[in-house]
């Protein structure tokens, strides 16, 4: 566990992938074999649901340290992480402890799962009165399911792939899909054929963001161009007349399409295909706040499958009859991806659609892509194999531009992280007649300076202070810039936007001039009327601004 | 019984004696706890303070400030009111106020801590009615660790940096938390202890009232013969990306503040290191020593006012806050360097 811990503060307190890589790579070489794979496991980002209620947890450390139940709440909005102000509040124990990861999370965390608060208890006490400071954190962290430490899975890859000497290309598909956190598994990701998971899916290729101007990237006829969808990317690995749907956070999502897998499972034994799972009926894609619904829902009813069909646009072929074909180019990739998939091409299986044009034409049809339901356009070198990750240089993304509105900031809670105690998580309203109506939360944009200003003002021209949150006196406007708006039950304005950020402070505009709702109204393109029965728990999980940070 | 002392728009006054306690504003006789400029401050036309502050305060309110010094116990009687100075350990000559009316004895705290610190005289309780606390570090997530693992830590990184031919540049205050590093890390390190100027006309105030300190170099002659990358620097939080930094080159960057115990701070420093090292109390400082006065009233200033009020209200203690102009340790602004 000491180990362990110390590799979490090495990757925390760097931020130089040197520095990352090679703590990584000094901990695996050194690291027992169980303790080993449990760290990828946490690594990798998987995440054990140990059902062990944050109220719990603050009762028993109020406990343990002798302070009431406010004062606990006091100091987590001062730290703002959980894990930390339990690891600050409780008194440190004796600190003597010896034993590894493995151990901890096999022996004490995973009983912490489906265990009677009072049996939860105990093993919280024992922890936290053995496990030395810097250990005690990490197991915090674990415990409360906020275990993030900055490394991607690249990274992660990398190191243990430096680590073991073997290729990094072989550790990075030997850690797609399911394997276990066995001690056996350091060794799986060095040999040449271990028996890996003939389903699991291939590490996928991920585009980044068009910078240059067109004229960099050369010939137009060097270039295959399509729609970038606004759905969930998937891959789709068709073994034995079965096809197992795989999302980018390598999660198995096939019961959740039941009838993209139904087609799938026709494709010829061998395909993996990657593609975008999107809302789809009659010919016409519907918004991605459609295809919401199907998110994060394991009970697939006739109602929604009827509601809100959906359909794979596939792209690309990383597999054909069990020969892997990412080394070849994508025109040649794109030509057999034709062939396999045309005829079963239907309502729930599509061909992504080859965009035609010169350069000014492909602008054209860029600043249109709403009406087709999509981000803006993808551009792929057609000489270019499938590579794996995020490498830059030949799939670029070029989104259209993000859309703005000017809003009033009416509320303020304090972040957490790198921002906590201050005043960073922002609410702003639009008008609605007379009265301000909340419509995006947004955090980032502002630059650190700015970031402090705001914190001082909020403080000191603060309304009303429920806990964390603060009211705000509606004076100061800022200019949002978002990637989509919809249609939104759940919010009193009726709509959302998505991935909202702030761009501006606009620091000549008094309250009166921001935008009306009318104004975000009229930016909602025309969707299919639904029947809307009922609203899915998290409104955009998945988006970057959502949720999770 | 009517209330000693009281906030008015100069400071901390009392009306008996006719004198304010480090006030915001200039008045007519000011008693000073300690040489920061929160507390310590120019324009006023007589100053108390404890002897062991002079040469410090003479630096911050000039050569030529009328400033009288007293040693710590020593009984001054003035309208009536008994007036000492007792060790507040935060730095160099700080000092508890006590004042003694017909009997009532009030004592304001200024900026203390308890525990060990070679360069200044340890907090001593003083038995009083009233105890006016500060409350910096008022929330039980502050809880110092012992000054031997803190030593470890320090000159663990240093040792690293000099291995690294990276120079080692520690930044904290340059009044007391400088010359408390200094002492800390002692003749133990693997190069030279290098001084900013500002931190370096405080050291020298020490030596003068006569605190051991290690040998250290200005920055300002230049590099060592063995060059920057096995020193420790010395410099105030100020100097932080300013140009005057570049001069030694690839340097690890460490923060020494009582602030670093949380990692969102730590992070929004954006120091290569953090090291927790306060002149304040702890939350277990401040309750041992409000508990050491046996005051049957306290009153909260500067930090977690509300919070810390609140705590003692609860467990029986006549608690309330009392506003004033103090800010114990900036979170992150840069000091005040010069009066």
């Amino acid at each position: 566990m000491r180990d362990f811990a110390a590799l979490y503060q090495g990757l925390d307190s760097s931020t130089r992938t040197g520095d990352k890589v090679a703590a990584l790579e000094s901990y695996f070489r050194e690291a027992e074999p169980a303790d080993a794979a449990w760290a990828i496991h946490f690594l990798a980002g998987r995440r054990p649901r140990l059902g062990v209620k944050r109220g719990d947890l603050r009762a028993w450390a109020a406990q343990a340290a002798d302070v009431p139940d406010w004062l606990f709440d006091e100091c987590h909005t001062a730290v703002g992480d959980m894990a930390e102000t339990l690891n600050l509040v409780v008194p440190p124990g004796d600190g003597a402890e010896e034993r590894g990861l493995a151990w901890w999370v096999e022996e004490r965390l995973m009983a912490l799962a489906g265990a009677a608060p009072a049996d939860q208890r105990a093993i919280m006490l024992e922890a936290w009165a053995r496990l030395p400071f810097a250990e005690r954190f990490v197991w915090n962290k674990l415990v409360t399911g906020a275990f993030r430490v900055g490394v991607s899975r690249g990274l992660l890859v990398r190191g243990v792939a430096g680590a073991l000497g073997a290729p990094v290309s072989r550790v990075d598909e030997r850690l797609m899909g399911d394997w276990k956190p066995v001690p056996g598994l350091l060794g799986q990701l060095c040999v040449a054929d271990s028996g890996a998971d003939p389903t699991a899916p291939r590490p996928f290729f991920l585009a980044s963001p068009l910078v240059d101007p067109l004229a960099e990237l050369g010939d137009r006829d060097g270039w295959q161009a399509e729609w970038k969808w606004d759905g969930i990317r998937c891959q789709a690995v068709c073994r034995q007349g079965r096809a197992h749907l795989w999302s980018r956070g390598e999660e198995l999502v096939t019961d959740r399409f039941p009838e993209v897998a139904g087609v799938l499972a026709r494709l010829p034994d061998g395909t993996v295909l990657d593609g975008e799972i999107v809302a789809r009926r009659d010919g016409a894609i519907l918004p991605f706040h459609d295809l919401q619904r199907r998110i994060g829902r394991t009970a697939v009813t006739r109602a929604i499958l009827r509601d809100v069909p959906v359909a794979m646009i596939a792209y690309d072929l990383l597999c054909h009859a069990g020969e892997d074909s990412r080394a070849m180019p994508l025109a040649d990739r794109r030509a057999m991806l034709e062939r396999v998939v045309l005829p079963l091409s239907g309502s729930h299986l599509i061909l992504s659609t080859v965009l035609r044009g010169d350069w000014p034409a492909l602008e054209a049809l860029r600043s249109r892509a709403a009406e087709h339901m999509a981000e803006g356009i993808m551009l792929k070198r057609l000489s270019s194999p499938y590579r794996a990750g995020r490498v830059r240089g030949d799939w670029w993304k070029w989104k259209v531009d993000p859309r703005v509105i000017d809003a009033v900031l009416v509320m303020s809670r304090r972040g957490s992280g790198r921002r906590a105690g201050l005043f960073t998580d922002h609410t702003f309203a639009v008008w609605k007649g007379n009265e301000l109506v909340p419509v995006a939360s947004a955090y980032s944009g502002l630059d650190d300076k700015e970031m402090r200003e705001l914190d001082g003002i909020i403080r000191s021209s603060g309304l009303e202070q429920f806990g964390p949150v603060r009211t705000v006196r509606p004076e100061h406007v800022f200019e949002l810039a978002f990637e989509g708006i919809g249609r939104s039950p759940r919010h009193r304005s009726g709509v959302a936007l998505r991935f909202p950020r702030i761009s501006r402070w606009r620091r000549d505009k008094p309250p009166a001039e921001a935008d009306r709702l009318e104004t975000l109204e009229a930016m909602i393109v025309a969707a299919p009327a639904i029947a809307r029965k009922e609203t899915t728990g998290e409104l955009f999980p998945d988006w970057p601004g959502a949720g999770g940070r | 019984m009517g209330d000693l002392l009281r906030v008015t728009a100069e400071g901390l006054y009392c009306e008996a004696g006719d004198f304010f306690i480090d006030p915001w504003r200039p008045v007519d006789r000011a008693i000073i706890t300690h040489g920061h400029s929160d507390h310590a401050r120019t324009g006023s036309r007589h100053y108390l303070a404890c002897a062991d502050s002079l040469p410090v305060l003479r630096a911050r309110l000039g050569k030529d400030a009328p400033i009288e010094g007293v040693s710590y116990g020593h009984k001054v009687v003035h309208n009536g009111v008994t007036i000492s100075l007792h060790p507040a350990g935060h730095i160099l000559g700080s000092a508890q106020v006590r004042a003694e009316h017909r009997g009532d004895v009030w004592v304001a705290s200024g900026d203390y801590k308890d525990g060990t610190d070679p360069t200044c005289a340890p907090f001593e309780p003083v038995r009083c009615r009233v105890f006016i606390t500060e409350s910096t570090f008022g929330l039980p997530i502050y809880r110092w660790r012992h000054a031997a693992s803190l030593r470890e830590e320090i000159l663990g990184w240093w040792r690293n940096c000099a291995a690294q031919g990276r120079t080692a540049v520690l930044l904290g205050y340059s009044l007391g938390k400088a010359q408390r590093l200094l002492s800390m890390v002692g003749g133990d390190g693997p190069g030279p202890i290098i001084e900013h100027g500002a931190v370096a006309g405080m050291t020298a105030a020490y030596r003068e009232a006569g605190v051991a300190l290690p040998p250290t170099r200005p920055a300002g002659e230049g590099a060592p013969p063995e060059g920057w990358g096995r020193c420790l620097v010395l410099a105030p939080p100020s100097a932080d990306g300013s140009p005057w930094m570049r001069k030694f080159g690839d340097a690890s960057v460490a923060f020494a503040s009582g602030w670093m115990q949380v990692r969102g701070s730590r992070r929004r420093q954006a120091a290569d290191r953090g090291f927790v090292v306060s002149d304040h109390a702890d939350w277990p400082g401040l309750l041992a020593s409000i508990t050491a006065t046996g005051a049957e009233r306290v009153l909260v200033t500067h930090g977690q006012v509300s919070v810390l009020s609140r705590y003692l209200s609860e467990k029986g203690v006549d608690a309330a806050p009392l506003a004033t102009r103090w800010t114990g340790e900036a979170d992150d602004a840069p000091e005040a360097e010069s009066p």
